[in-house]
C-alpha cells in the first residue's frame, strides 16, 4: 500500500451513492501556470487587472462560436440524472463534483450577466456575482473533471460537462489563470514535438535500443524507424510509448506487427506525440497547432498513411477532430481512413488471416480491459458504432486465452474513467487521481476475486501512467496494467523467430537502420 | 377582466413566440466547431433521426440514468402532451376528428401529469443531491404547472365553468376581436398562470425543449473522418 497524505477509499463490492458532504475537495488545487509556460501559448503570462470584463468578454466569445456551451448553458433543468455518474463524486461526496454542480458555477455567473432572470432576480435562479473567490472555485473544480463524458451519456439533452470545464479553462487562461501540468507540456509540444520534451536523437536511441532488444529476444530484425522518407505508414503514439512501463511493450508490439504485414513504416521526430493536450484546455487554437505538426510530417516525409498508437484522448483528437483541424488528407491513400487506430490495424491483418500467434504466451495471464473515456465515448474504430469496445476485444481475444469482461455498468459507453485523463494527470492532483480511480478499481477487485483476472489491459498512455501509480494505493501491483499491443507482441510469431535464428538476412537488417 | 385576459395572451402569445424564435436563431447561428456526439452514435443522418427521435419520445437517456425520474418525468411530459392536444378543441371549429376521440384520455392525462409533477417534487425536496441543485425557480417552476393542473382539473370535476363561453372567447381571440370570459375564480387562475408561464419559458430552463434538437452530443452524424467538418471562424484560420 502506497502512502498517502489523504484518506484512500475503501473498496467494497459495489460503490454506493454517497450523501453529499459539502467542500470536501475545496482545498485541492494543481500547481498555476507560470509566463513561461503561458506565453508560448498565447495567454498572458499571469493573471490580468481587468480579469473581471476579461472573463465575461470570453464567455460572451466562446458562447457565439461554441454551440454546446450556448445550449448547455441554458438546456440544463436540475432533473439530477447526472448527479451520481461522476467518479468524482463517487469518491469525494464533494457536490460540486456532480456534473451539475460543476457546471453550475459556470452557469451561475453566465445567468447572473447573462440571462433576465439572473440580471433581475438573481435570487430566484441561483445566479451569483463573478468575483475573485468563483474565479478560485472554477480553477479547483474545473481541474477535478476528467472530461470523460460519462454524464453526456445519461443527461437527457445530453449536456457533456467536458464541454463546460473546457471552456472554463479556456476562459481562465485567456485572463492568465492557466494550469502549470498541461500549459507546460503545450509549450513543450511546440518547442520540441512532443509532451516530454524528449529532443530527436534520445528518441533514436531509445528505438535502436528497442531493436536490439527484440533482435535479442526472437532473433529477428524487427525495426523502429524515425525519419524515414517515402514510408508507407506515419505512427504516431504518445510518447510515453518511448520509455515507460508497460507503455513501451505496446510500441514493441506495433513494431512486430508491421514487421509481419511486412509493410514500411516510420515515426516522426517532429510528430512523435499523439497526446493533444490543447483539447484539455479548450483552446481550439492551440489544438490545431499541435495537430498541424502531424499534418506536416505525414507531407515531409511523404506517407500514404497515417496510423495512431494506444492514447485515449489522443484517438478522440485523431479520430474526431484531426480532419477538421489539420485537412484535409487528400494527399493520403484514400483506400484508408485517416487516420488509423493500431487497433483496427492490427484486427484487420488478423481478420485477414496474416497475423499468426502463439496465445499460450499470454497464458500466465487472465485479461480484463479498461475501456478509456475518450475512445469509449468520443470515438469510433472500423465502421460500426460500437467498434471502439469490440475491436481491442477482439485482438485481445486472438491473442490471449483467458479473458473477462468486469461488471457490464462499468464499461462500454458506461466505462469509469482511471482518474487521471482530461489533464489531471499530475502529482499535485494526486488526491483526486487516486479518489476518481475508486469505481474502476472496484469493478476490478471484483473481477480479481471472482473471476481470477490478474491483469487489465488498456489503450491509452494516461490511463496506463494513472493505474501504475493508483494501484498500488488500493494493495494492487502496478504491473497488473498492461498494454493491448504489449499482449499482441508476447503472442505474435514472428516470421523466422527462435529457430531461425541462423536466418542469413537478420544480421543485415540488424545493423540497417540507424 | 376578459379585455385584461385578451392583451395577457396577446402579449403572451407574442413574447412566446418572438422569444423562442430569437433563442432558436441564436442556436442556429452558433456554429459547433468540432464533432462530438457521444458515441457510439449513428454513422447516418436518417440515424440520427432515429436517435433524436428516441431521446425526445422515449427519453432515452434518461431511461439509462435514473429509473424513478423517468417514470415521472416521461409520465408528466407524455400527459402534458395528451393533455394539450385534448385543449386544442377549444381553439378549432369544428374539433378535428383525431381530438375529439383524445377528449377521455386528455383527462386521464391531466390526472397522470399531477402524479409526475408529484413525484418530481417530492424527488426533488427529499434527494440530497437534487435539493443541491436546485434554485428557487426549480420548485416554482414546479408548482406553476401543478397549480395550472389543479384548476384545469377542478374546472372539469368540482366547479364547472362555461367552457362554450371560453372557447368562443379564444376561438375570437384568435381573430383578434375580445369577447367576454367567464369571470370564475378557476378559470381566471389557470389562464393566468398559462400565460404566466409562456412569457417565462424563452428565458428560462423550459429551453431545454427547443435545446435538445440542438445538442451535439444528440444531433451530429459519427463520420468525422468521412467528412470533413468545418466552422465558419475556424476556416479563417486557414486563410
Amino acid at each position: 500500500m502506497a502512502k498517502a497524505e489523504f484518506d484512500v477509499p475503501e473498496l467494497h463490492e459495489y460503490v454506493d451513492v454517497p450523501e453529499l458532504v459539502e467542500g470536501t475537495m475545496a482545498h485541492l488545487s494543481p500547481y498555476v501556470a507560470k509566463p513561461d509556460h503561458n506565453t508560448p501559448l498565447g495567454f498572458p503570462g499571469e493573471l490580468v487587472d481587468d480579469w473581471h470584463d476579461k472573463v465575461l468578454e470570453k464567455l460572451d466569445d466562446l458562447r457565439s462560436r461554441y454551440r454546446s456551451l450556448q445550449v448547455y448553458l441554458d438546456a440544463c433543468v436540475k432533473c439530477g440524472a447526472c448527479t451520481d455518474k461522476c467518479h468524482y463524486y463517487l469518491s469525494t461526496k464533494d457536490p460540486k463534483n456532480m456534473p451539475v454542480g460543476r457546471q453550475d458555477l459556470l452557469r451561475k455567473v453566465y445567468r447572473r450577466y447573462n440571462t433576465f432572470a439572473g440580471k433581475y432576480f438573481p435570487w430566484l435562479v441561483g445566479a451569483k456575482d463573478l468575483t475573485r473567490e468563483t474565479l478560485d472555485e472554477w480553477y479547483s473544480y474545473y481541474h477535478q473533471c476528467s472530461q470523460c463524458r460519462r454524464c453526456s451519456v445519461f443527461c437527457p439533452y445530453g449536456i457533456d460537462t467536458a464541454e463546460i470545464s473546457m471552456a472554463a479553462r479556456e476562459i481562465l487562461d485567456s485572463v492568465g489563470y492557466g494550469q502549470k501540468y498541461c500549459n507546460e507540456i503545450i509549450a513543450k509540444v511546440h518547442e520540441k514535438g512532443n509532451n516530454l520534451g524528449l529532443p530527436g536523437p534520445a528518441i533514436l536511441d531509445t528505438l535502436e535500443g528497442l531493436e536490439e532488444d527484440v533482435f535479442d529476444e526472437t532473433g529477428v530484425a524487427v525495426k523502429y524507424p524515425l525519419d524515414v522518407k517515402g514510408a508507407e505508414i506515419l505512427l504516431v503514439t504518445p510518447s510515453a510509448d518511448f520509455f515507460a512501463e508497460p507503455h513501451v511493450d505496446g510500441l514493441i508490439g506495433y513494431g512486430k506487427v508491421f514487421h509481419e504485414a511486412g509493410v514500411s513504416w516510420t515515426m516522426s521526430t517532429t510528430a512523435s506525440e499523439a497526446g493533444n493536450f490543447g483539447m484539455f484546455i479548450g483552446s481550439y487554437e492551440n489544438m490545431r497547432r499541435v495537430a498541424l505538426r502531424i499534418r506536416q510530417a505525414a507531407l515531409e516525409l511523404g506517407v500514404k498513411r497515417i496510423v495512431f498508437g494506444e492514447c485515449g484522448h489522443a484517438w478522440r483528437v485523431a479520430y474526431a477532430f484531426l480532419n477538421t483541424l489539420a485537412g484535409p488528407f487528400d494527399f493520403l491513400d484514400p483506400r484508408y481512413p485517416v487516420p488509423q487506430h493500431i487497433c483496427e490495424y492490427t484486427y484487420d491483418l488478423i481478420q485477414q488471416g496474416k497475423l499468426r500467434f502463439d496465445k499460450s504466451a499470454n497464458d500466465d495471464m487472465t485479461l480484463t480491459f479498461h475501456d478509456s473515456c475518450n475512445v469509449a465515448r468520443a470515438t469510433r474504430m472500423g465502421d460500426k458504432p460500437g467498434g471502439q469496445f469490440d475491436i481491442p476485444r477482439a485482438v485481445i481475444k486472438a491473442v490471449c486465452n483467458n479473458y473477462v469482461d468486469m461488471d457490464h455498468e462499468t464499461i462500454g459507453e458506461r466505462t469509469f474513467c482511471c482518474g487521471g485523463g482530461g489533464g489531471l494527470l499530475t502529482d499535485d492532483l494526486m488526491e483526486i487521481r487516486v479518489k476518481g480511480a475508486l469505481p474502476r478499481m472496484t469493478a476490478l477487485q471484483n473481477v480479481i476475486k471472482d473471476e481470477g483476472v490478474t491483469h487489465m489491459a488498456a489503450i491509452c498512455a494516461i490511463c496506463k501512467s494513472q493505474f501504475t501509480k493508483v494501484l498500488p494505493y488500493y494493495g494492487m501491483e502496478m504491473d497488473q496494467i498492461v498494454s493491448v499491443h504489449q499482449l499482441v507482441s508476447n503472442a505474435i510469431i514472428l516470421t523466422g523467430q527462435n529457430s531461425d535464428e541462423e536466418d542469413a538476412d537478420s544480421d543485415d537488417e540488424a545493423d540497417g537502420e540507424a | 377582466m376578459s379585455t385584461v385576459y385578451a392583451l395577457l395572451f396577446i402579449v403572451a402569445t407574442a413574447v412566446l413566440v418572438i422569444g423562442l424564435a430569437t433563442k432558436i436563431a441564436q442556436y442556429a447561428r452558433t456554429p459547433a466547431p468540432l464533432k462530438i456526439p457521444t458515441t457510439p452514435a449513428p454513422v447516418t443522418q436518417t440515424g440520427v433521426v432515429m436517435r433524436m427521435f428516441r431521446e425526445v419520445v422515449f427519453f432515452e437517456s434518461l431511461f439509462k440514468s435514473t429509473k424513478w425520474t423517468w417514470i415521472f418525468g416521461w409520465l408528466f411530459h407524455m400527459a402534458l402532451f395528451v393533455v394539450l392536444l385534448r385543449h386544442l378543441r377549444y381553439f378549432m371549429d369544428p374539433v378535428w376528428l383525431p381530438i375529439e376521440l383524445i377528449q377521455p384520455f386528455g383527462v386521464y392525462a391531466g390526472f397522470a401529469m399531477l402524479a409526475g409533477l408529484g413525484g418530481l417534487l417530492i424527488r426533488r425536496i427529499f434527494v440530497d443531491r437534487v435539493r443541491y441543485i436546485s434554485a428557487p425557480s426549480d420548485y416554482l417552476w414546479l408548482l406553476l404547472l401543478i397549480i395550472i393542473g389543479i384548476s384545469g382539473l377542478m374546472m372539469k370535476f368540482v366547479a364547472h365553468t362555461d367552457i362554450v363561453m371560453v372557447k368562443q372567447f379564444f376561438t375570437g381571440l384568435m381573430g383578434f376581436s375580445i369577447g367576454t370570459l367567464p369571470i370564475d375564480f378557476t378559470l381566471l387562475v389557470h389562464l393566468a398562470l398559462v400565460a404566466l408561464l409562456m412569457i417565462l419559458f424563452p428565458f428560462s430552463k423550459l429551453l431545454h425543449a427547443p435545446g435538445i434538437f440542438f445538442s451535439p452530443t444528440r444531433n451530429q452524424v459519427d463520420n468525422p473522418r468521412e467528412k470533413r467538418h468545418l466552422a465558419d471562424w475556424a476556416k479563417a484560420m486557414e486563410e
